[in-house]
């Protein structure tokens, strides 16, 4: 059997169905661990006091919301060269988490931002280029959902992503230099990190936690994408039986 | 047959005599331009050293949201009366035959906005020196903002939504653009050299010049097929 057996909606379907409820756990036991151990176990920071806990689910929402993007960039890829109808379906299915991600990172930043900085926004680099990620899954979301043809909607919302992605980075560092008042980041691939292991392990597990329910929440919706799709081909029409017609 | 710059020079001053045909499209552009600045001191009030420091961000914002104008009547007319339907089966290379629309669009709409901008740095009482960084920021972010809305102007093309939803997908887009632009004229008048905001701007203008034509090109073959 083909990798690709699976790139068809019919065959995506119930292997959709079987792997959702797996990420789904995944990610309720990793976000539970990782609330305990950020809330509970992880020691209180010497300078921030018990606000910088909010980082436990920052971090990952804004690193999420990020990487969605970029995700359905690649999604975008193939729908634009192999004209793959599940990447279009799967781009749509992830927009609305990512655009929740982004949102969740704003909120918690503008939360941690009040008792730290004083104020609940500033017109920082890294809040700045996540309001404007939120708006570019908006501007993605709207694309798509105005335009009436599916096929012609897949299309033209990846051709937007790709525009977008490339765009996402020349945004970021332009903003950047027009303003930085955020914090450097903790964590890196390169430097040891500057924070203490608890703390790192609680980040990591909400990190995954968050991977775990995006996978799961786009599987969720990719499977009332394709229902609705495809509602007119003999396999949905058996499916849903007759009360579903 | 025509040749490929043959192609491109037919697109643009077909666009070109079509424009001049109905002038008032360019002018409600400008129109705009001039009341968008206008509205500020009335806003926040005329003192001099305000205006002053506020001068160069308003009139890049007013010339993006004048630009952004301009967008949705770039395929519109040719979509409704079949024109971009000929152009795409025709066997010329779109992308120049899109470049051409461009180039007539930017003659038509944004050229003028650049020739008003020393009455509105008058206005907003910025230094003169100041006006030769603005003119040239201007000169060389407006190719920027209308090869990036060439793109969304042809994915939305023929929607409903179509205008409101143009705004909504370039202005994130124009981003970058915008801090350069305005952040050239700030550092100018703080009294540091502009040539690293102007360079920048140079290299986008360049990029977005060879490459949007071709993008655009793709966005229209997507929204009419």
């Amino acid at each position: 059997m083909k990798l690709y057996h699976y790139a068809s909606p019919q065959t995506f379907y119930p292997l959709a169905g079987w792997l959702l409820p797996w990420f789904a756990g995944i990610a309720a036991v990793l976000a539970v661990a990782g609330l305990y151990v950020g809330f509970v176990v992880a020691p209180t920071d010497a300078q921030q006091g018990e606000v910088y806990r909010i980082i436990f689910i920052h971090v990952p929402s804004a690193w999420m919301g990020m990487f969605i993007y970029v995700v359905m960039a690649c999604y975008g890829l193939l729908t634009l060269t192999v004209r793959a109808r599940l990447s279009g379906m799967m781009a749509r299915a992830l927009a609305p988490t990512g655009a929740l991600m982004a949102a969740i990172a704003l909120l918690t930043g503008a939360l941690w931002g009040k008792p730290t900085w004083g104020t609940y926004w500033v017109w920082d680099a890294r809040l700045t280029s996540t309001l404007i990620l939120l708006f570019l899954y908006l501007g993605y979301m709207a694309l798509v959902a105005a335009i009436e043809d599916p096929q012609r909607g897949d299309r033209a919302g990846a051709l937007l992503l790709l525009v977008g992605v490339v765009n996402v980075p020349i945004i970021y560092f332009s903003v950047f230099w027009w303003n930085t008042l955020h914090q450097g980041a903790s964590v890196s691939l390169t430097a040891a990190p500057k924070m203490a292991t608890m703390m790192l392990t609680g980040m990591l597990l909400m990190t995954f936690a968050a991977w775990a329910y995006s996978i799961a929440a786009a599987l969720h919706r990719v499977r009332s994408i394709i229902l609705e799709r495809e509602r007119h081909t003999a396999w949905v029409r058996q499916h849903l039986g007759p009360e579903g017609q | 047959m025509m040749t490929d710059a043959g192609a491109f020079l037919w697109s643009a001053r077909r666009d070109l005599k079509l424009a001049l045909r109905r002038r008032s499209d360019a002018l409600n552009v400008l129109g705009f331009f001039v009341l968008a600045c206008s509205m500020f001191p009335l806003a926040i009030g005329p003192q001099r050293e305000l205006l002053q420091r506020v001068g160069a961000g308003v009139i890049w914002v007013a010339a993006l949201l004048a630009t952004m104008l301009a967008l949705p009547r770039l395929f519109e007319q040719d979509h409704a009366d079949g024109t971009l339907d000929a152009m795409l089966a025709s066997g010329h290379p779109v992308p120049l035959l899109v470049a051409g629309k461009l180039a007539s669009a930017w003659l038509v709409s944004a050229l003028p906005l650049v020739v008003l901008t020393p009455v509105l740095t008058l206005a907003f009482a910025l230094p003169a020196e100041s006006l030769w960084v603005m003119i040239a920021t201007l000169l060389l972010g407006t190719p920027v903002l209308l090869g990036i809305g060439a793109i969304a102007a042809a994915l939305t093309l023929g929607l409903k939504a179509g205008p409101t939803l143009v705004t909504l997908l370039c202005l994130p887009l124009y981003v970058p653009v915008l801090v350069f632009g305005a952040g050239a004229v700030e550092t100018h008048a703080a009294g540091l050299s502009p040539s690293a905001h102007l360079a920048l701007l140079a290299a986008g203008m360049l990029a977005t010049v060879t490459l949007t034509p071709w993008v655009a090109a793709q966005a229209l073959r997507i929204s009419v097929e």
